[in-house]
């Protein structure tokens, strides 16, 4: 397969970066998107030019690195999938394809496809843990949790931190990222001891990182490659306002 | 009261004002609406021109107009801040735009803001300020304000029709996502309820500004 690559390079932060479009041959249809970018970067060595910075890590799917935006798509055209599980057959022979980085004024680009994500780390850390006092473990089914609440809470985990609500979000907003962290913990009656402050500080740090509000245009869930669904940003703002109403964080 | 502060100035709080003000103009909307069916009462006017004059000089009106306007002030200012510092969230936007699937109206809220918030200002001048504040209407039969005149003439120009007609397509698109989407900031989300309340939305975003862009092209095909 045949296809014409316009791809986003970006030499640096400081850089204002451009589209270059590169011709790409003989690729198999059962390449995975991130291989045909490897071929190109093996074809860009061995001519002596820079080859395109990306990001990728376990390329099973699960680690959320490989942040590309894909002819108007985080992760391309296919559902609930990420870049790395991504094949060209999935394109048709001779297709022009726009690969270009997250955007968002809280994901800088480093170089080329690179962003730095370390925001999302940055909301996890201001709430996205629970406190547990040392001592012997106690039995597991000591706390009854109902399966219902299980399955909701580890649908919400599911969440691989990719950024491609953010990417795919018309105000890049971190709303559906923020509420599957929110969720997960508290639909669990281990959340609920700092239920209120990880919300309200959690939130807080979300707005500080500079991502957009919500419209609930929907388009992070259907870009999702886990496909959290949107009842989650329902679930943060309904927590939200209780915290706010009742927390003593004046 | 910083925590109070705090709130509606996160973005979660920009959004719950946006969500109050909002159900509040619809609910106006409905009350404007059933007032102005007068105007089809078939009586020339009479009945119409006694309702408008009825909402005179009674304090218990006066402080719902300021509520009323209050609510239109804070929602179009809060609405003007989201969208900037939205923008500002992503300030390279993507040159291989932007596909994925999302729900009717969402994406262009902004856009047909401007467009209501145009026609508001129009309808304002045109209607609320000569029978309310200039007071410079003829008199009916009945010695009171002849409003009903005034709208007769002013839908005699298919012009000033058209205008209606567009604005009452942009409000049904704006409240077809508003009303839903205010629920959805709320957080009530619900497997049971959340498709009544997108039915109820579209339904009065369908009902409501179809009857008030109905009365325009009744005088012009009519009159």
């Amino acid at each position: 397969m045949n296809f014409t690559l316009k791809i986003w390079r970006q030499k640096g932060a400081k850089d204002s970066g451009q589209f270059v479009t590169y011709p790409i041959k003989d690729i198999s249809s059962d390449s995975s998107f991130l291989e045909m970018i490897d071929i190109l970067n093996n074809q860009l060595v061995e001519k002596g030019e820079e080859p395109i910075a990306f990001d990728h890590d376990c390329r099973e799917g699960i680690c959320g690195m490989c942040s590309m935006y894909i002819n108007g798509h985080p992760h391309g055209p296919e559902n609930l999938i990420t870049t790395c599980q991504l094949h060209m057959r999935s394109f048709k022979d001779g297709d022009s394809i726009t690969i270009e980085p997250w955007r968002s004024s809280a994901f800088p680009v480093i170089k080329d496809l690179v962003v730095d994500r370390s925001a999302f780390d940055r909301i996890i850390q201001a709430g996205g843990y629970v406190s547990v006092n040392t001592g012997n473990a106690q039995d597991a089914n000591n706390i009854p949790i109902p399966k219902t609440d299980a399955d909701k809470a580890f649908d919400a985990a599911t969440c691989i931190g990719c950024g491609a609500c953010v990417a795919a979000c018309k105000n890049a907003s971190a709303m559906l990222f923020t509420s599957a962290k929110v969720s997960q913990l508290a639909l669990l009656p281990q959340g609920q001891v700092e239920a209120k402050a990880r919300v309200e500080n959690m939130v807080a740090q979300m707005d500080k990182e500079g991502f957009g509000a919500c419209t609930n245009t929907g388009a992070c869930s259907a870009e999702c490659p886990k496909g959290i669904s949107i009842e989650n940003i329902a679930r943060m703002n309904r927590e939200f306002i209780k915290a706010k109403l009742s927390s003593e964080n004046v | 009261m910083s925590w109070f502060k705090d709130t509606l100035t996160s973005s979660i709080g920009r959004k719950l004002i946006m969500a109050i003000t909002g159900l509040g103009l619809i609910g106006f909307l409905l009350v404007h609406l059933i007032g102005n069916l007068a105007l089809l009462a078939g009586d020339g006017g009479i009945s119409f021109n006694e309702y408008a004059h009825s909402m005179k000089g009674s304090p218990v009106i006066l402080i719902g107009e300021v509520v009323i306007f209050s609510g239109f002030l804070f929602h179009i200012i809060d609405g003007i801040g989201l969208v900037i510092s939205n923008k500002k969230a992503r300030p390279v936007s993507y040159g291989g735009g932007a596909n994925a699937k999302t729900s009717t109206g969402s994406k262009i809220m902004g856009p047909l803001g401007i467009v209501i918030t145009v026609f508001f200002i129009l309808h304002l001048v045109d209607f609320f300020y000569r029978a309310k504040i200039a007071d410079d209407l003829g008199l009916d039969a009945n010695n009171i304000a002849d409003l009903y005149a005034l709208v007769v003439e002013k839908f005699q120009s298919p012009a000033y029709v058209a205008i209606y007609v567009v604005s009452m397509i942009a409000i049904g698109i704006h409240l077809n996502h508003g009303f839903q989407s205010a629920f959805q900031t709320f957080g009530l989300n619900h497997l049971k309820y959340t498709p009544i309340i997108k039915f109820i939305g579209t339904a009065y975003a369908v009902v409501v500004p179809g009857a008030f862009a109905f009365i325009p092209l009744f005088f012009y095909f009519t009159k």
